[in-house]
């Protein structure tokens, strides 16, 4: 059977012009970045133009960047770092949203039992954070201000440019989660005054463990593990040099042109899908929408079904309905945008990349009416 | 956002897909209507009895595949059943005759029982 993945919020395909340039530094080139010897030296030069690409693709210098495992230890370690750093200073105070991914959301959550204290920030009915709710946030003790630059479940892209402005004015660091809208939407670490940024490599088909975080030259944080001083002495353990040359060749892959071809294809999908009776968009409607997510509800049948549907016909999708998370809650993002619990249960999740092609969205759109229906007979509610 | 649909085996997946006693019946002697409150799943059985058997179930149900697949199982099991046979069915029952539920849906399948007593409640309270 044809398989269409519409996941891509989850992982992407890895790009093969990636796993190209990685074969070699798994078979020849496996050196150790931190040895002297040639093959060392060969690892070390790699890792450094790998750093160079990142650095460049958001406006930062090399000596900027840190390499991590992904998202979750980036995120992590922006905020647990810079809040160990400056334990005793009395700024202990972080301000983030309710739409937060897990990662930063239980981060948060655990540094409240270690002193810190946190404003979770309402979002409007788009997920958008007021600026001006930030502003108003601020105290004496506020130590960060750390929101997610495009959203995971809803694709709402935040106004990072005037918040930064707020958060340098007010002079409190500003980290941005990234992660799902490196390569898709602006990021500027000094136009839009950043002190943090994550980011990671298996959202823009690039491989899985491998991300980066960019901490603004000065901004001193703790370094959550301890061991051979590498990256700064921020980071330790052996630099895993194959994902971050697939990481940099990821940045380097990604195009413009993508961003486009991902935008007519999500509206498409969006447009073909209201058509259906009783269907919601959950997110904004406009260009400050990742341009590869789509969020509908549908009324009156459970988004996990949906998915099990489309699965039996080679399509890949997500819910952020309670019956699918180890929890049984549903989603906190789209309760933060207003919906009940019954609402979130209808959710469905599906996220495009630069693979997907039209003829894919036409059998989506098609299966989509036709299981769409076949769960509105079998609902109860009408 | 988890993807875990891999985790129904092929029983499931087959009552899910393909559920034979789903609709609805068109002046049933008996309904039942329950709402989980776990999870928001919503079921309503619709009865037809003759001579203390039951003639004829159908079921309507909003809720995950397992829901569903347990809903289907679950007439199935009872079809042509006496009421009293039919009070038996549980959702270990329900669970077997699925063979296995993954762990966090196993309450899916008690939806089924609880509707299936409340249709036949409603018939006996009609019938009194």
């Amino acid at each position: 059977m044809k398989q269409i993945y519409l996941d891509n919020a989850a992982t992407t395909q890895v790009d093969k012009k990636v796993i190209e340039v990685m074969q070699p530094y798994f078979s020849e080139k496996y050196g150790n970045a931190s040895s002297q010897h040639l093959k060392g030296q060969e690892a070390k030069r790699a890792l450094e133009e790998s750093r160079s690409v990142i650095a460049r693709s958001i406006g930062a210098r090399s000596d900027e960047i840190i390499f991590t495992s992904g998202g979750t230890e980036s995120n992590n370690l922006a905020l647990k770092g810079l809040f160990f750093a400056n334990k005793g200073t009395g700024k202990n105070h972080i301000i983030t949203t309710k739409i937060e991914h897990d990662c930063v959301m239980n981060a948060c959550k655990w540094l409240e039992e270690q002193g810190a204290r946190v404003t979770y920030l309402n979002v409007d009915e788009q997920g958008f954070v007021d600026p001006e709710d930030i502003r108003k946030a601020i105290t004496p003790e506020t130590l960060v201000v750390s929101i997610i630059h495009g959203n995971n479940e809803i694709g709402t892209i935040q106004p990072i440019g005037e918040i930064g402005r707020i958060c340098r004015e007010k002079q409190v660091y500003f980290h941005i989660d990234a992660c799902q809208s490196y390569t898709k939407a602006r990021i500027n670490v000094k136009k839009q005054n950043l002190d943090f940024v994550t980011l990671n490599a298996h959202k823009i088909h690039g491989p899985k463990g491998v991300g980066a975080l960019y901490i603004r030259d000065g901004v001193k944080i703790e370094p959550l593990a301890h061991g051979g001083r590498h990256e700064k002495n921020l980071r330790s353990g052996t630099e895993n040099i194959p994902g971050i040359i697939g990481f940099a060749k990821a940045v380097k892959t990604s195009r413009n042109s993508d961003i486009k071809k991902m935008e007519k294809l999500r509206d498409k999908l969006i447009n073909g899908i209201l058509k259906i009776q009783n269907t919601n968009l959950n997110g904004p409607k406009d260009e400050n929408r990742l341009c590869n997510n789509i969020n509908v509800c549908f009324n009156n049948i459970e988004g996990e079904a949906i998915g099990g549907y489309l699965d039996a016909y080679g399509i890949s999708s997500s819910t952020g309905s309670a019956c699918s998370s180890h929890t049984l809650e549903s989603s906190h993002v789209l309760k933060a945008i207003g919906l009940s619990d019954l609402q979130a249960n209808t959710s469905l999740r599906l996220s495009l990349s630069k693979f997907n092609k039209e003829e894919e969205i036409d059998y989506v759109l098609e299966v989509l009416n036709k299981v769409v229906g076949k769960l509105r007979r079998m609902s109860p509610v009408k | 956002m988890k993807n875990k649909f891999e985790q129904y085996n092929k029983q499931v997946m087959k009552h899910f897909l393909k559920p034979k006693h789903a609709g609805k019946i068109k002046n049933p002697d008996a309904v039942g209507r329950i709402n989980n409150d776990m999870c928001g799943d919503l079921m309503e059985i619709y009865l037809k009895i003759e001579g203390g058997k039951i003639k004829d179930i159908k079921f309507q149900t909003m809720g995950c595949a397992a829901a569903i697949a347990s809903s289907d199982v679950l007439c199935e099991l009872v079809l042509g059943k006496s009421l009293e046979e039919a009070k038996e069915i549980d959702n270990k029952k329900i669970i077997r005759e699925l063979g296995g539920l993954p762990l966090i849906k196993l309450h899916c399948s008690v939806l089924g029982e609880r509707t299936l007593r409340k249709a036949i409640e409603d018939y006996e309270s009609k019938e009194k």
